[in-house]
């Protein structure tokens, strides 16, 4: 990653409550490089989707962005306001939500919305912007496009509308999308569909993607690094397939024991005890020890970054050595069944 | 997981801490409390029992407020033409008041509440049916449907209490309706009926304990449109007989001598219904806010 | 076939889209729509023996949902029979499906809108037994904490209410409400599509526990292929409202014969693959309102022929326990 296009330095959001402040994410570090796609992952409340909004402003209160950096090509673009933040948002980074309608109006044909977001950032023509509008649809696979510049968002299904609103996102070229569960709510061949398209654009736009998902499959088929966060902290990163193959964090490598698809028929699987923390009364010290089988008499101090080879990281007292990579078996003994 | 087990006392206490945010929604309902207390203490509070044609004295007579009359005690809002004082008329008419709104509003809460279930758990050709009558009975004004059966059924409390509820109960089955329609389609409903669970106790032990919070806040409102009302009704001369006089029928008593400058006999009156009304409404305001579920915790 | 412990006999079932009054209206005055009906189900055939878990499988619109529903007793079929021991499992009473049996009980996919947020779980979780008789009201309460603790949950969280409880935990109380009724057959809708990854695992031990336990015969109702492969015995493929591959679980695995089976099997992403070059099903699911004639999936199929755009294919046995509806197997060409 010698070029990063986005790189969030130490970010902190927190949310006021009844009961005191939340950390929602708490000391948040990460890059990204052109073209490269980032899997961030977690489960929910871990963080993961109030750091894509933090990324890009979008904390409102009782929220707010605490602390760090989020460098947008060396800039930071956590200090913008008004004008200034609205002519980086849309144009050098945009967003995709899991409900495309969060990005469409209803009651605007797809082509009038579409116009309007290329004129936003840029003083073309009506014709050059409907034909942007229309290539915009074409690259991220959608047939008959002039069609669909002509349809309301109701008239197209699900994954077509999922589509729209990448599309949307890409028309200015940003350097990076943020992508918030994006095809959760699609089918399994209508999510093939994206991720293909997904992958494709990143490789020849240059545009860089953080996708966050809680599904790890996805993340392992699409990403090229991922980010595992837990109770709004990275609690591990490294490349796609490295992770995947020799997971670091106990809390990583309990996750992927416990997915079906990996085990035998019937097999009793291997599960994390216990469930996530609220994030009004987390442990001290390491936030996953309560469930972790590697667990000792250190985890109640906060974990130190561990570092390894290929630049991999594990917020860890104790990560799995690389040479006993083999937690989808070995986790299964220790885990026992839940409370 | 270790949340302590819920209890209905900390519910409750959850309420009131919401309750308590808003001053003026506690000040409202001070004196709401203050006035239901006053209404019921009345043959105590009240230095004159208003009724009693025996105790009252001509020469006490529209005396304003202040005076002294011939019972030795000091008249704070006047008389009226009999020698009323208008503060022992004002606890007695709230009395009536009161009772006609709170048996309006809940005779009005249960019909209604009833018929709403009934036609968001049925559906079909029910539904259409008790909510299309429901639709031409809110598009006539309320006041003028409480005329009309006033004027048939005659004078009396039971006929007034019938008439606005009547005219009321719509309300109730439209909200209860609404809100019963969208716990309807929520899977534990279709748990429930899958189990199979009787329908009567689907209706009455699932349904309508979800569908109660914008009841309630509807029956504040209604109370206090019960008793508003009834005030016009009476005003009009058409509520209550003048041997039971309300807060309506005290204000029409000194209407006619608004204009010869003894106000006192209206206004105070006036005053005291304004005052619970709007109490009323800004508590049922305050209610509304707490339950809305969209309101972040 | 009749000693199946559940018989799905050539069912279908059509929703009528209800029609506004406006719309009715105008229907009478000759310029309104037709009304429009989405055929969810149509025609499966399905037997269910005792102790075995089918797993019904397919994407959004397939009524694998609606079929879960005809099942559990909380529709009628439009067309066909489901018999349960011989018996009808609900009937129609005007606009309204009464249900007949107690012995098939369901688990929602959602457990947060599948519990009453106003009723104490352990009331949840007794109401059923207790209006039913299985068990006194002055014992439900043991009775409620021993299936609670059945599914892992402490008993004397049973005065609590539901959002007292995490995802993981409320699905174990809709386990625990469903186990109350003493059922023979368990529908089970998503039961862990709405649960975080090491969630789903705990509830899926559950469920399997449960079924050894228990001798459970199940209906496992979800769209995630690993779910399915993990927990059934046989697994059935939906799409658009018909079965169109039906086989033991690890025969399908092995060797899926439909091209749809084939083709979600494809688009599937899967942890350890790593970065692969996706080979999705092109184009959109068809709207159930106005699926294509003959084969549904023909405008999706790669193998496609005249006689899939105009023939439905029946499903055909094409192996010991394994069925298909493809035109491709019944020799000839497509």
């Amino acid at each position: 990653m010698s070029e990063a296009v986005l790189s969030v330095q130490d970010l902190r959001t927190q949310f006021k409550t009844r009961t005191g402040m939340l950390n929602a994410v708490d000391g948040v570090s990460f890059e990204v490089g052109r073209g490269r796609i980032l899997g961030l992952v977690g489960e929910s409340g871990s963080g993961k989707s109030v750091t894509g909004y933090s990324i890009l402003g979008l904390i409102e209160p009782p929220g707010l962005i605490a602390g760090g950096e989020v460098l947008l090509n060396g800039r930071d673009i956590t200090r913008l306001k008004g004008d200034e933040l609205r002519r980086v948002r849309g144009a050098q980074i945009a967003m995709v939500f899991q409900d495309p309608m969060m990005t469409l109006n209803p009651v605007l044909k797809i082509g009038t919305q579409m116009i309007a977001a290329v004129r936003a950032h840029d003083r073309v023509s009506r014709r050059t912007a409907w034909e942007r509008a229309r290539d915009a649809l074409a690259k991220v696979g959608i047939p008959s496009p002039e069609e669909r510049l002509d349809a309301y968002p109701h008239q197209l299904s699900g994954g077509m509308r999922q589509r729209v609103a990448i599309a949307i996102a890409l028309l200015h070229r940003p350097a990076v999308i943020i992508a918030d569960e994006p095809t959760t709510a699609l089918d399994v061949s209508i999510q093939g569909q994206i991720l293909a398209e997904v992958r494709r654009l990143a490789d020849e736009t240059g545009t860089a993607f953080v996708w966050v998902t809680h599904d790890l499959a996805v993340v392992s088929s699409l990403a090229d690094d991922i980010c595992v966060m837990y109770a709004g902290r990275i609690v591990e990163t490294g490349a796609a397939a490295d992770v995947i193959a020799s997971p670091r964090h106990p809390y990583t490598a309990g996750l992927l024991a416990s997915v079906p698809a990996e085990h035998e028929p019937g097999e009793r699987l291997p599960q994390v005890p216990g469930s996530t923390p609220s994030l009004s009364d987390l442990p001290p010290g390491c936030a996953f020890a309560p469930r972790c089988f590697k667990a000792g008499p250190a985890c109640t101090t906060t974990p130190p970054i561990q570092k390894f080879e290929d630049g991999r990281t594990a917020l860890c007292h104790y990560p799995i050595e690389s040479n006993s990579c083999q937690p989808l078996s070995s986790t299964s003994t220790t885990y026992r069944s839940a409370s | 997981m270790s949340a302590p087990a819920e209890t209905r006392w900390s519910r409750l206490s959850q309420f009131w801490s919401d309750f308590r945010q808003s001053p003026v929604a506690v000040a409202a309902l001070i004196i709401i409390a203050t006035i239901v207390l006053m209404a019921i203490l009345a043959p105590l509070v009240a230095p004159q029992d208003p009724y009693n044609q025996e105790a009252l004295e001509l020469f006490d007579a529209r005396l304003e407020p202040g005076e002294i009359g011939s019972g030795g005690y000091v008249h704070w809002l006047g008389t009226d033409a009999a020698g009323r004082d208008v503060f022992s008329a004002i606890l007695y008419g709230l009395r009536t008041s009161l009772i006609v709104g709170v048996l309006a509003g809940t005779f009005a809460l249960v019909l209604g509440g009833v018929v709403g279930l009934i036609a968001a758990y049925y559906g079909g050709r029910i539904e259409a049916l008790i909510m299309r009558v429901i639709d031409l009975q809110l598009s006539l004004p309320a006041i003028l449907l409480a005329l009309v059966l006033v004027a048939m059924l005659g004078q009396g409390l039971p006929q007034l209490v019938a008439a606005l509820v009547t005219a009321q109960y719509a309300y109730f089955a439209r909200t209860t309706h609404g809100a019963a329609s969208a716990e309807r389609r929520k899977d534990y409903i279709e748990a429930a009926l899958s189990t199979p669970i009787p329908a009567r106790q689907v209706l009455f032990r699932h349904l309508l304990p979800n569908a109660l919070p914008p009841l309630i806040v509807v029956a504040t409102v209604q109370v206090a449109n019960s008793i508003a009302l009834e005030a016009t009704l009476s005003f009009l001369g058409l509520g209550l007989p003048l041997t039971q006089p309300s807060l309506g029928s005290l204000i029409s008593n000194g209407f006619q001598f608004l204009l010869s400058g003894r106000y006192w006999i209206s206004i105070y009156p006036g005053i005291a219904l304004m005052l619970t009304v709007v109490a009323i409404n800004l508590v049922g305001d305050q209610v509304r806010t707490i339950l809305n579920p969209r309101r972040s915790r | 076939m009749s000693a199946a412990l559940l018989d799905v006999d050539h069912v279908s079932k059509r929703f009528v889209k209800q029609k506004s009054l406006g719309e009715r209206i105008a229907s009478v005055l000759g310029a309104g729509r037709k009304s429009e009906i989405v055929r969810a189900v149509s025609d499966v055939s399905l037997s269910v023996h005792k102790g075995e878990v089918i797993g019904l499988v397919g994407e959004s619109g397939c009524g694998k949902s609606t079929l879960g529903r005809i099942i559990a007793g909380i529709y009628t079929p439009s067309d066909g029979n489901v018999l349960f021991d011989q018996k009808p499992v609900a009937k129609q009473q005007g606009r309204r499906t009464s249900k007949l049996t107690t012995r098939i009980q369901m688990v929602h996919q959602d457990p947060f809108a599948s519990l009453n947020p106003r009723m104490r779980i352990g009331d949840t979780v007794a109401e059923g037994p207790v209006t039913h008789r299985i068990v006194k009201a002055r014992e439900a309460d043991g009775y409620v904490a021993d299936l609670l603790a059945r599914v892992g949950l402490d008993p004397s969280y049973r005065r609590r209410f539901p959002h007292q409880f995490s995802g993981g935990q409320r699905q174990r109380i809709a386990i625990a409400r469903a186990l109350a009724m003493k059922p023979d057959l368990l529908v089970l809708d998503e039961p862990v599509a709405s649960l975080d990854v090491s969630i789903q695992a705990q509830v899926l031990n559950l469920f399997m526990d449960l079924r050894r336990d228990l001798d459970l015969t199940a209906i496992f109702i979800s769209h995630d292929l690993g779910v399915v492969r993990h927990v059934s015995d046989r697994v059935a493929i939906m799409y658009l409202g018909r079965i169109v591959e039906l086989s033991p679980t690890a025969d399908l695995y092995a060797a899926p014969n439909h091209p749809y089976t084939k083709a979600l099997f494809e688009s599937v992403p899967r942890i350890g693959v790593g970065r692969r070059n996706f080979h999705p099903i092109a184009g959109e699911i068809p709207s159930p309102l106005n699926p294509p004639n003959g084969c549904h999936f023909h405008p999706r199929c790669p193998f496609a022929g005249p006689r899939c755009r105009a023939e439905a294919p029946p499903l055909t046995a094409i192996g010991s326990g394994r069925f298909s509806a493809c035109h491709l197997n019944t020799g000839g060409t497509a």
